[in-house]
């Protein structure tokens, strides 16, 4: 393939990439933005929704479209719930004093990591996607000076990736409705401002972080049961998208939806284009101290308000 | 007179279109009491936190015995000869009150001497192995002031050190501060009797500036004064 | 002399005897032991004592890991060269890290050493040809030896070990008692009011950061040189919780803690290894119920509870 399409073809999965990753770190968003709280355990969350996606698809056994479904509506209510219990049982326990929680998340990160490996097993194992034809992509050439359209072999996305697109950004929409037009999001959001201000206000403070808690993991959830099909179960997966996540939230912003999306987008299209030219290592030594400098630099992040 | 140990000029503080202080002329002769004292939100902390290098100042300069320490960072300005108590007690509550004040003595030169010394001026010799965090409310400002005698400072600024003391804890306090030798002290100040009875000079800020400076009984006659604090003065 | 020298000398003393009396098995697990409790101890010079928690500290281990070995593989530097080698490595990456990490507190500082650790992970997999990566390299064992003693036979291991064990016992040991230790102390325990006594906070902190750095690096080149194997593993990020698990598990801001710590975990994980692959998950365990119930670790609940005078 020519340059051209090969870096449309590059700018395609990064958008892949890119949505699939603002739903997942937009999960540690809003933790950290209403809760102040660090959840190292967040990639673990995304792992447990595509394993239970996985379990969820074999178990029903039928048309892989209606395991699918049942897979995207279950693993983030389950795994919601986890996190959600979690909270209760652990963070409120020890107050979310900010060391002791970060370390009760990396403990918390072990047991499903490793808890995983235990009962799924160290193997990778696909989910098949619900829908899957291949759609070509046209590119323009020159010919006899005029231009005119030609299918490049290799360059073609297929209507599943089409789809994870879509739905992530629905699913964005849908969170920003909630957060900004809903009661429960105003809640959230009073929760975040001022949290003594909102248990005077009857507001039930705990019950309010357990729920975000749980949000936060489902999103991640449900942007790993999007990814399953595409690439496959395993039980490390989680590390790199919680990498990412804090890459994207930090240099984003933190509790900003609208920088959550632009990072998003900047990683997941770099991520991919710049492994076309570098190789991936590199790329990702150079994104990991770019995030370091950017906390150190410019502690709030591209588009974030600076902390009182 | 007196040469002046402490001297501001122009002294401003700014906050996104608010000014907390406006130029304040500020000059503090050696071995003096001063009183800082103001209504709620006149700027006295503010001030004292640029004096001492907690707050970054907008614009003026401050003068510590003829030296410009403007562009010093706090710990700087202490180890020139200064100590600073919090409005809020602030002491190392998981420590002894021993190593507290140690700590304090250790860093301005002092030794063990210089701690038992402290610690018996101020009533703490029983407590000394005791943990700070454990001690009365009382006990932890005294203790904070015990510090602050142990960096034996050519100038001592209190902010509110009175504030939540028993009475008999505020008579022992004025005893404390007018028996020290060799130590200008400024302090902020709401409680009257206190700044009545210690006090030689006082400097009344109202809305981030200067309003008034006089002996107390000047002060205490000063129209305007009495108007800021019942709040029908004009800015 | 003091108690607290005292309880240390006869740690040591004891350690020294146990070799004689344990079994080889045994024997072996101490040495190990012993490497990762300095690795510990050096951690705890920041985390315990000054309260710096980083999870960057694989990054150290590392540098001093990678800088005997390599000099010593690729290079054919001696064993006391290859050493100094790998502290100065180990203190200059700190240095340079905690200058620009330490311009940031709290949560922050914390995710900017977890970062430098990943890339400083990510480089040791970009230079594969001469660190072979995940898969490492060993370093043979005539490389290994020093003065006539073969140090990877079980008794110079162990008291190789022991030696540096002992040296940074007694080095950490002398700097909490010092005027330097007790500020760092202060520091954690409030800053501000630090601060205001007139000790100068971030210089403290960026020296006691290049103390426990250099410790961890020493930490990382005895590994390489008593174990015979250099590997990007050590450098990842996992192998930053280890020691913040073995200092919690001990007793953060205790000398001896690190060694406790250490020796529980290894013990637990050796034991747990047999029924399954998944030892880690007993990590994931012991963290969360230590902060949730034992935030003092071992010793630091002793200390308060019975023996104020714990070094």
């Amino acid at each position: 393939m020519d340059f051209g399409p090969h870096l449309m073809l590059a700018m395609l999965e990064g958008a892949v990439t890119a949505a699939i990753l603002a739903l997942t770190a937009m999960g540690l968003s809003v933790v950290f933005g209403v809760m102040r709280v660090v959840n190292v355990a967040h990639g673990e969350f995304y792992m447990l929704g595509a394993v239970i996606a996985w379990f969820i698809a074999t178990t029903l056994g039928t048309h892989p479209a209606l395991g699918f479904v049942a897979a995207l509506v279950i693993a983030p209510v389950l795994v919601g719930a986890l996190a959600a219990a979690a909270d209760r049982i652990i963070l409120q326990h020890i107050d979310y004093d900010p060391e002791r929680t970060i370390v009760a998340t990396i403990g918390l990160l072990y047991i499903i990591q490793q808890g995983t490996l235990m009962t799924f097993g160290p193997d990778a194992r696909p989910v098949e996607p619900p829908f899957n034809s291949r759609i070509p992509l046209p590119w323009v050439e020159w010919v006899d000076g005029k231009m005119a359209f030609y299918y490049p072999w290799g360059l073609s996305i297929t209507s599943y990736k089409l789809f994870v697109i879509a739905a992530a950004a629905m699913i964005l929409i849908a969170l920003w409705l909630f957060m900004t037009r809903t009661k429960a999001g105003l809640i959230m959001r009073a929760t975040q401002q001022d949290s003594a201000m909102a248990q005077a206000f009857g507001i039930p403070v705990s019950k309010v972080y357990a729920l975000v808690f749980g949000l936060g993991a489902a999103l991640a959830a449900m942007g790993a049961v999007l990814v399953v099909p595409i690439q496959q179960a395993h039980y490390l997966m989680g590390g790199d998208p919680l990498l990412l996540s804090f890459i994207v939230v930090i240099i984003g912003g933190l509790g900003s939806l609208p920088g959550t999306v632009i990072a998003a987008l900047l990683i997941g299209m770099s991520d991919g284009i710049i492994s076309v030219f570098f190789s991936p290592t590199l790329a990702k030594i150079m994104a990991t101290l770019a995030v370091a400098m950017v906390l150190v630099f410019r502690p709030q992040g591209l588009l974030g308000k600076k902390a009182h | 007179m007196a040469a002046l140990i402490l001297q501001t000029k122009g002294l401003t503080k700014t906050y996104a279109g608010v000014q907390a202080n406006t130029d304040i002329d500020f000059a503090l002769p050696q071995g003096q009491i001063r009183a800082l004292i103001g209504p709620n939100g006149a700027g006295k902390s503010t001030f004292v936190g640029m004096l001492c290098g907690r707050i970054e100042a907008t614009r003026g300069t401050v003068m510590f015995d003829g030296q410009d320490i403007s562009r010093l960072p706090a710990h700087r300005r202490i180890a020139l000869g200064i100590a600073y108590t919090f409005q809020i007690t602030s002491i190392f509550p998981g420590l002894s009150v021993h190593e507290n004040v140690g700590l304090a003595a250790r860093r301005a030169g002092g030794n063990e001497a210089t701690v038992s010394d402290v610690l018996a001026r101020v009533g703490l010799t029983d407590r000394a192995g005791q943990s700070a965090g454990d001690l009365s409310y009382g006990h932890q400002r005294i203790l904070e002031i015990g510090m602050g005698f142990a960096q034996k400072p050519r100038l001592f600024i209190l902010d509110e050190p009175t504030q939540g003391l028993a009475e008999s804890e505020v008579a022992e306090f004025k005893a404390l501060i007018t028996g020290l030798e060799n130590t200008t002290i400024l302090l902020i100040e709401h409680n009257m009797s206190v700044v009545m009875e210690t006090a030689e000079f006082i400097t009344v800020l109202n809305h981030g500036a200067v309003l008034a400076e006089g002996t107390p009984d000047e002060i205490r006659a000063n129209a305007h004064v009495q108007a800021a604090y019942l709040g029908t003065e004009d800015a | 002399m003091n108690r607290a020298l005292a309880l240390h000398l006869s740690v040591i003393a004891a350690l020294g005897a146990a070799f004689f009396v344990l079994p080889v098995y045994h024997a072996g697990n101490l040495a190990r032991i012993m490497v990762l409790a300095i690795y510990a101890m050096g951690f705890n010079l920041a985390f315990g004592y000054t309260g710096l928690l980083s999870l960057g500290h694989a990054l150290f281990f590392g540098a001093g890991m990678y800088g005997l070995s390599l000099s010593m593989q690729h290079l054919g530097t001696p064993l006391l060269p290859a050493m100094a080698i790998a502290l100065i490595a180990a203190a200059v990456v700190t240095a340079v890290v905690g200058a620009l990490a330490l311009r940031t507190k709290g949560v922050a500082f914390m995710i900017v050493t977890l970062m430098f650790a990943q890339a400083g992970y990510l480089t040791a997999l970009y230079f594969s040809r001469w660190t072979r990566g995940e898969e490492g390299f060993v370093l043979p064992q005539h490389l290994r030896q020093f003065a006539g003693v073969d140090l990877s036979s079980a008794m110079g291991r162990y008291y190789a070990a022991l030696f540096l064990f002992a040296v940074t016992l007694l080095l950490i040991g002398a700097i909490v008692r010092a005027p330097f230790g007790r500020s760092l102390i202060a520091i954690r325990e409030n800053e501000a009011r630090a601060t205001m006594l007139g000790y100068d906070v971030q210089r403290l902190k960026w020296l006691a950061l290049v103390i426990s750095g250099t410790i961890s690096g020493l930490a990382g080149a005895t590994y390489a040189l008593l174990f015979g194997y250099a590997g990007a593993s050590f450098a990842a990020v996992p192998y930053s919780i280890l020691p913040l698990l073995y200092v919690l598990l001990g007793g953060a801001g205790t000398t001896l803690g690190p060694l406790v710590g250490a020796a529980f975990m290894i013990y637990l994980f050796d034991l747990s290894a047999d029924i399954t692959d998944a030892y880690m998950l007993i990590a994931g365990v012991v963290l969360v119920l230590l902060t949730m119930f034992l935030p003092q670790g071992i010793l630091g609940t002793l200390r308060k509870r019975a023996l104020p005078w714990l070094p």
